[in-house]
Parts: C-alpha cells; structure tokens; sequence
C-alpha cells in the first residue's frame, strides 16, 4: 500500500533547510553561546530523522550515499586525534589552543583548535544515531 | 629529542597504514613494505650502541597527564636497548621469513597489522618509563599476541590457545597492575627511575607488591605453574611462533624481572622465589619436552625451560645486591651477566629452529617426528641450520648456547658454596635440579635433529615428497646460524658492547668496572666443564635408551595436569556462571527494573540514612516564581497521568510533555545549552517512537496482581523520595569547597563566552573524548546486534 505523505514531504522538504542551518549555526557559534558539537550533531542528526521519516530510507540512502558507520568512526577518530596532535607540541594529551584572527567580512574572530575536536564529537554523534536508526528500521 | 618516543609509535602508525597499501599493491608484496619499519628501527637502534656502552642513558618525557603524574615517557639504557634490537632485529628476520611462508590466500593484511601493533608493543614495553604506559603497553602484547594465535581462527585449537593465552596473561597483568599501585602508594612516583631510589623495603606493601609484579612476570614468561598456555599458543602460524618465543612476548617477563631488580632484589625474598621458580620451570619444561612428538610442541617446552634457566639466573643475580662490593658479589654479578648473554643467545638459536620447524612442516607436510626421519639428504641446508640450533641450545661448542651454559653451571655451583641467606639445604640440590634438566635438555635436542632428519626416510607416511625450502625462506634462519657461530668466537664483542651496559642498568648500585671477567670459551678445568661432560655422556646415554624408560611418563595419571584443572576449572566457571545468570535474567525489562531499583535503594537510600546525611537547610533556598510552580504542576500531572494512559498515543504524548516541560524549566533557570540537549533529545526519541510505532505490538492492559501492583508502587515512591532527600540535601551538605571559582576564568583560559562548552571541550575534554568513544561503540554494538547474524556455514567454519 502506496500512503500518500504529500503535505509531510512538502513540509520536510523546506523545514530540512532550516534545521540544517540551524544545527551549522549551533555547531558554529557553540564555544560562544548555547551549542557545540554534541548538540549540532543532533540537530543534524533530527534532520536526517525527519527525511527517514517522510521519504524511505532507501530512496534518502541512495541520496546521500553515506556509510553512517564511517562517519561516527570517523568522527570518534578526530576526537582522540586533536588529542594526540597536542604531544607534538610537547604539550598535555588534549590541551586546546584558540587566537583572534582578522578576518575578511567577518572581522575579529576567535578560532579555536577545539572545533576540530566539535567537529569529531558531531560526527560520531551524527553517526552513531543514523546507524541506530537506519538498523533499527530495517530490522522490523 | 623524540626519536625513542617516535619509534614506538611508528610500528602502530605503519598498521594504520598497511590496509590502505594492501588495497593498491599487490598481496605479494606487502610483507618488502612492512619489512622497512623494523629495519629502519634495528638501524636506529643500533645507532645507540657505542654511546650507551660508554654508559650514556636517554631519557625522553613528553606530559601525558600531568595531573596524574602519568608522561609518555622513553628511558634507553643497556637493558631496553637490548631488548630494542632484538625486538627489530628478530622482527626483521621474521617478516622476511614470512613472506615466503605465508600463502598470498591468507589474509595477509591481517597478519601484518597484528604483527606491527605487536612489535610497537613490545617495544613500548621495553622504553617506557612511567608505570601507567608500561602497563598499557604490556597488556597490548597480551591482545596483539591473542589475535595472532587465533590467525586461523576457523580452527578450534587455534581459539582455544588464544584464549588461554589471553586468559593468563592478563590475570597475570592485572596482579602487575595492582602492584604497581601499590608501588606509586609507597614512593608517590609512576617512573621506575624515581622508584629506585624511593622505594622503602620495610614498607608494609613492599612483599605483596613484590609477589604481585613476579605473578605478573611469571605468567608472561610462562613460568611453572602458569606455563600451560605457551604449548597451546603454538597454533599460531609459525613466523609468529618463531617471533613470540624467540624475542618477545615471553621474554617481557624476563624483562620485567630484569627491569625491577633495582627495586626489589635486594630482598630475600625476590631472591628465592626467582631462582626457584626458575630452576623449577627449567626442570619441568625440559622434562615435558622430551615426551613431545610435535616437533612445535616440543620447542614449546624448551622455551619453557629455557626461560626458566634466564629466569634462576636472574634470581641469583639479584644476590648481589645485598651483597655489597665483596668478593662474593662478583658470583652474582657473573650470574646477571649469564642470564643476559643466554637471552641473546637464546633468541639466535630458538628463532633458527623455529623457523627451521616451519621449513620441514612446509617441505614434508608433517611436524609429527614419529612420522620423519632422513630428511638430512633431502633437506641438507635445514639439516645444518636445525644441528646449529640445537647443539647451541644443548650447550655444546662451538656454539654460542655453550658459553652461556658453562657461565650458568658456574653461577649455580657458585651459589651454593657461597652460603648465602642461610642456603645450606638447597646447597645440593640447584645444582643437582640444573643438571638434571640440563641432561634433559640435551636428550630434546638430539630428538629434534636426528629423529627428524636421520634414520629411515618414511615415504609412506608423507602427504608428498620432501623438498627444500626455496631459498627466501632460509634467508632468516641461516643468518641466525651464522651468528649462533659468531657469537662463539667472538663472544666478548656482544658481552662489551651490550650486556656490559644492560648490566649496569640492572644492578646500578654495583660498580660494574671488574666484576666481569671476559667471556672464553676455554676456563680450566672446573666444575662446570666437568657438568657439562657428564650432561654429554648421560644425555647420550639416555636417548639411545630412551625406549626403555620412557614408560615414566605414563606414572603420572592422565587427570592429574595442570591442564585438565585449567579446563575443568573454566567449565566450572562457566556453568556457574550461567547458572547464576539464568536465575535473574528472567526476560522481562520489568524485573531488571526492579534490581535496579532496589539496589538503588539500598545501596544510596542505606548508605545516606546510616551516614547520617539526609540534612535539610531551606534557608537560603530562592522563592518559587509562577512560572515555576505552573511548570511543575504540569510535569507532576503528566507523570502521574502515564501509569492510567489508555493507549500507546497518549503514553507517548504525555512522556513527550514531561521531557519538554523539563526543557522549558531549564530555559527559567537560564541554562540554554541544558534546554536545548534535553529538547533535541527528546524530539529525536518521540520521532523514533513514532518510527517503530507501527510495528509495535498491541497495547494490552496487563492484569498484574494486586500484591506485584503494591510492591511496584511502593519500589516507585521509594525511588522517589530518596532522589528528592537526596536534590534536598546537596543544598546543606558540602564536603569540598565549591570548585565554580576555577571557571570564572574560562573565557581568558580558553577563549570561549560558553561556560558549558568550555568545560565539555577544554577542561573536560578527555571526558568527551571517551564519551564519543563509547558512543561509537555502542552504536557499533547495536549494528551488530541487529545486522549480523551467523550463517549455517560459517557455524561450520567456526568448528573445525
């Protein structure tokens, strides 16, 4: 049985562009104001959920040809990387590092080693709920 | 300077890299690539050698976790370089073997990652200064050396040794590991330098610190009783056989020993049990050895054994230490030095058999000596190489095994006329022990070369003709044989060059300068030279004879080994433990509700009451606003309202209510980033129910008794009250001055106006950092729970 999901499809198809921004937003300004890679990863993630819901996983699949199980490995992978590149400074495991920079457009900007490290827990965020969803749906 | 710290991690940097390059290049040639890492390291190593031998040390510190005094910190001196170079060296030698010996069908990649991460491993082990990174890397051999055992893991056999091999070497490291605990409780330092000078051996944790680490050390190097799982781990393909008994694994409790006499050898104690251990499990392992008739099986014992001979001396060694700079001491001295000297050697004449074993296995299809006989015609090259190996390892010149073994006879006779820490009842019988086993061992060495290439060429017996090797794989062992020959006659090259040092770094408190005499074959005639005649007549002796009295094997009932109570010991475990498992796993999500519970309840709930510390201080508590009581008014309603919910719908809306009223409690008490996780949680939760919620089966009452609905409820409010006592009495308790000082610097310490990030990133980000590990390998976890499920064929596979 073909159900017909025209109004949630329309919906998502718009509101998937919102809450993506929104999770690059959260994930962006996250050292500054509320968010950080925890919570952009889930929003991404909430993002990826709807599409799953309001098409079918295959057709979404075959759209964002992902291995979701890379991306958290991925993900868990640069985490513990930034931690070790701080030995090659002959600095602790884990310490981060931050400066102001001139920027074009955007002016004085503070960038931070420790988005690398966002960067990592968002994509095993991303990853890990994706892979949790997608075997979970294709299980039943 | 970071070149030791670096060529630790390059071995586990090139495993990174091995599948990427096995993707592009083709199978074959894959081991010339992985073969660059340890020569290139040997090289660098060996670079080392002349300033160390002028007694120079380095000692390289990068921080690791300052706090808890844990650094990745490399010490080189004689005794790591030693191991270093062997470590390479017989690395080298192996992966050049193993690219002949190994069929491009495997799966090689495999292979050589495990073997990389085992060598930067072992290596680890062997630099590293700081107790937390030795321990991390010595239980990093135990893993590596599992998934090399079990490379052939469709095997039944190779299972099973893998796992006995795991299984006692890592409760051999978890005994190490409490004592190194203890050892930073008593000297308040993780460097084994530091811990030289600081260590106190009338401290009340000195001996059980002691005995901990020797279990350690005992279990690795395969020691009596805890031998049983090196003849298991032979069935691991023969490279690595040839690369954990003859330069690794075993030997790192050898090198544990040698590494922590400064520490405790000056006790009585470390002296007996080391020694004895060591004479006991040289005894044993050659005995054993003798009634093999796999040929693997039986250079198994003799590493055994062999390591038992490196360990007594070691033992005796230590002696010295308590010994001051007498006479006497040179004795032990000489004792420390052999024990050094048979490890090289060992190492030479262990890895050329072993690989020479691997030969015949590859040539005649067959290790199962009953089976071979007059391979020497058709194998003339291994025939030498295999009567080189084993006449060292007999102690016959001239071969290097002779010179270790006269030095060791010496040192054992020694011993027990030096009369020390009251010695007279054992005055005979070391000696007596070692000679005895020495007579063994020389009966085993004879069994490996005639018996497999003398005597009648049993054609019959064979899946096809015997051949000889093609000549890539006798590369390694005939380079061993030649420096089995070479240490013989240049014996005092190696002794100057590199045991002089290690010494030095094992007894630090003894001027090493004429405590060691230079190596000879030739010393008089001597006791030990008149033992070792007598080891030769009796030996030969014995194996010609050796039909008639091998009937004393059988006096022995067949239960009564170690291995049986090993195996019996695991069933025991096993059905017990599913027995006790069985009793509470009842499968039903509510029952395990309720353990939790009740432990929570008891254990917190109990804990508080008898403490004392339900406390309750409302003075300085805020007044509630509107907002508040209306929000909290809503969540009691909506969790009271979800135990009387018709259907599944509303359980589902009312829980979502709950979850976001608590979100909008967090944004009245201004934590927005607390707000926003619980709403994004909370919306994916409700989205995934939503998902399955199809394919849920239908929402029936449950028609609960009376009784289990009255105990429920009274679990629940119980669960309850304690957390609001609990919410309550945080507020007059405080144990510790509030730490929210330190984060009033967050935005000059990292840049960051967000508290809360600042805290998730920078202050606790090694937190995080597990977090996401974990995070990962649940979800991996979950994949592979749901998605791979065993075929019938691989079931098949898995029971061969």
């Amino acid at each position: 049985m073909k159900i017909n999901d025209v109004i949630l499809q329309t919906v998502t198809k718009i509101a998937v562009f919102i809450i993506l921004t929104m999770a690059v937003y959260l994930f962006i300004t996250g050292h500054n104001s509320p968010g950080g890679g925890f919570i952009g990863g889930l929003v991404l993630a909430s993002a990826l959920v709807l599409l799953f819901l309001a098409f079918d996983t295959e057709t979404i699949m075959k759209r964002i040809p992902l291995d979701f199980k890379m991306v958290a490995a991925l993900g868990a992978f640069i985490a513990v990387a930034t931690g070790v590149a701080s030995l090659f400074f002959d600095i602790p495991f884990l310490s981060q590092a931050y400066s102001y920079f001139n920027l074009p457009i955007f002016g004085e900007t503070g960038l931070a080693t420790v988005t690398v490290f966002e960067l990592g827990v968002a994509l095993a965020v991303v990853g890990v709920v994706v892979t949790i969803i997608l075997s979970i749906s294709e299980d039943v | 300077m970071l070149s030791v710290n670096l060529a630790i991690i390059i071995p586990f940097l090139a495993a990174v890299i091995v599948p990427f390059l096995y993707a592009k290049v083709s199978r074959k040639h894959i081991g010339w690539f992985v073969l660059i890492v340890p020569v290139v390291l040997f090289v660098a190593l060996a670079g080392y050698i002349p300033s160390v031998a002028q007694g120079e040390n380095y000692l390289n510190t990068v921080k690791w976790i300052p706090s808890l005094n844990i650094h990745f910190t490399t010490y080189l001196d004689g005794l790591s370089l030693i191991f270093g170079l062997l470590i390479t060296g017989i690395g080298s030698l192996v992966i050049i073997y193993s690219i002949y010996y190994m069929s491009s069908e495997e799966s090689l990649n495999h292979f050589y990652v495990y073997l990389l991460l085992f060598m930067g491993a072992m290596l680890g082990v062997v630099f590293s200064d700081n107790l937390m990174v030795f321990y991390a890397f010595w239980e990093l051999t135990s893993i590596s050396s599992f998934l090399l055992i079990a490379f052939w893991y469709h095997r039944k056999r190779s299972r099973y040794g893998a796992k006995k091999a795991l299984l006692t070497t890592v409760t051999g490291g978890i005994a190490m590991l409490t004592s190194f605990i203890m050892i930073y409780v008593m000297t308040g330092t993780m460097s084994v330098r530091e811990i030289i000078t600081a260590i106190d051996p009338n401290h009340m944790l000195f001996v059980p610190a002691m005995l901990l680490l020797l279990l350690g050390a005992f279990t690795k190097s395969a020691q009596f009783p805890f031998h049983i799982w090196l003849p298991d781990a032979m069935e691991a393909p023969t490279p690595v056989s040839a690369y954990l008994h003859s330069a690794t694994m075993v030997k790192a409790g050898i090198y544990l020993v040698a590494r922590f006499t400064p520490v405790f050898g000056s006790h009585e104690t470390w002296f007996w049990i080391v020694s004895s251990v060591g004479i006991v499990t040289l005894f044993w392992g050659s005995f054993s050895a003798v009634r093999q008739t796999d040929l693997k099986a039986l250079l198994a014992y003799s590493t055994i054994s062999q390591l038992g001979l490196i360990m007594s001396l070691f033992g005796i060694g230590s002696a010295a230490l308590s010994m001051g700079t007498g006479e006497e001491t040179v004795i032990y001295t000489q004792a420390t030095f052999a024990a050094l000297f048979h490890l090289v050697n060992h190492s030479t004449f262990k890895g050329a058999l072993f690989m020479v074993i691997g030969i015949v296995n590859h040539g005649a299809g067959t290790r199962d000596i009953r089976r071979l006989g007059g391979l020497m015609g058709l194998m003339p090259i291994s025939f030498t190489i295999a009567l080189i190996g084993s006449f060292s390892m007999a102690g016959l010149p001239p071969f290097n095994g002779f010179l270790s073994k006269e030095m060791f006879f010496e040192a054992i006779v020694n011993v027990s006329q030096a009369g020390i820490f009251s010695l007279n009842v054992s005055k005979i019988i070391f000696p007596v022990i070692a000679w005895i086993a020495s007579v063994f061992t020389f009966i085993y060495c004879m069994i490996i070369v005639f018996k497999t290439f003398l005597g009648p060429y049993q054609r019959e017996k064979l899946d096809h003709e015997a051949h000889e090797a093609p000549i890539g794989m006798l590369i390694s062992p005939i380079i061993l044989a030649v420096l089995i020959v070479a240490i013989f006659f240049f014996p005092n090259v190696l002794g100057d060059y590199l045991l002089r040092p290690a010494m030095a770094s094992i007894l630090p408190s003894i001027g090493v300068e004429g405590m060691v005499q230079p190596i000879s074959a030739w010393h008089g005639f001597n006791p030990a030279l008149f033992m070792t005649i007598g080891v030769i007549a009796v030996g030969t002796l014995l194996y010609l004879s050796f039909k008639r009295w091998k009937r004393i094997y059988s006096l022995l009932p067949e239960k009564w080994t170690l291995d049986n109570l090993y195996n019996n010991s695991l069933l025991f475990m096993e059905k017990g433990s599913n027995r006790i498992t069985s009793f509470y796993m009842t499968g039903y999500l509510r029952s395990y509700s309720i353990y939790i519970f009740l432990f929570f309840i008891i254990a917190l709930g109990g804990t508080m009451l008898f403490t004392g510390a339900f406390s309750f201080d409302m003075t300085g508590d805020a007044s509630i606003g509107v907002y508040e009581a209306v929000l909290v008014i809503i969540m009691m309603a909506a969790a009271l309202a979800i135990p009387f919910a018709k259907s599944r719908v509303n359980a589902v809306l009312l829980n979502g209510a709950l979850g976001y009223s608590m979100a909008l409690s967090f944004v009245v008490f201004r934590a927005p980033d607390l707000a926003l996780t619980q709403l994004v949680v909370e919306t994916v939760s409700t989205a995934l129910f939503l998902l399955c919620f199809y394919f849920l089966p239908e929402w029936k009452k449950e028609n609960a008794p009376r009784r289990t609905k009255r105990n429920n409820l009274i679990i629940s409010i119980a669960v309850g009250a304690i957390f609001v006592f609990v919410a309550l009495s945080v507020r007059s308790g405080k144990l510790f001055e509030t730490i929210s000082g330190y984060f009033e610097d967050a935005y000059e310490l990292t840049g960051g106006k967000n508290i809360v990030n600042a805290i998730l990133g920078d202050f606790r980000a090694f937190d995080t950092m597990l977090e996401v590990v974990v995070l990962t390998i649940g979800g991996l976890g979950v994949y592979t729970l749901i998605k791979l499920k065993t075929t019938k064929e691989e079931q098949k596979l898995e029971d061969q």
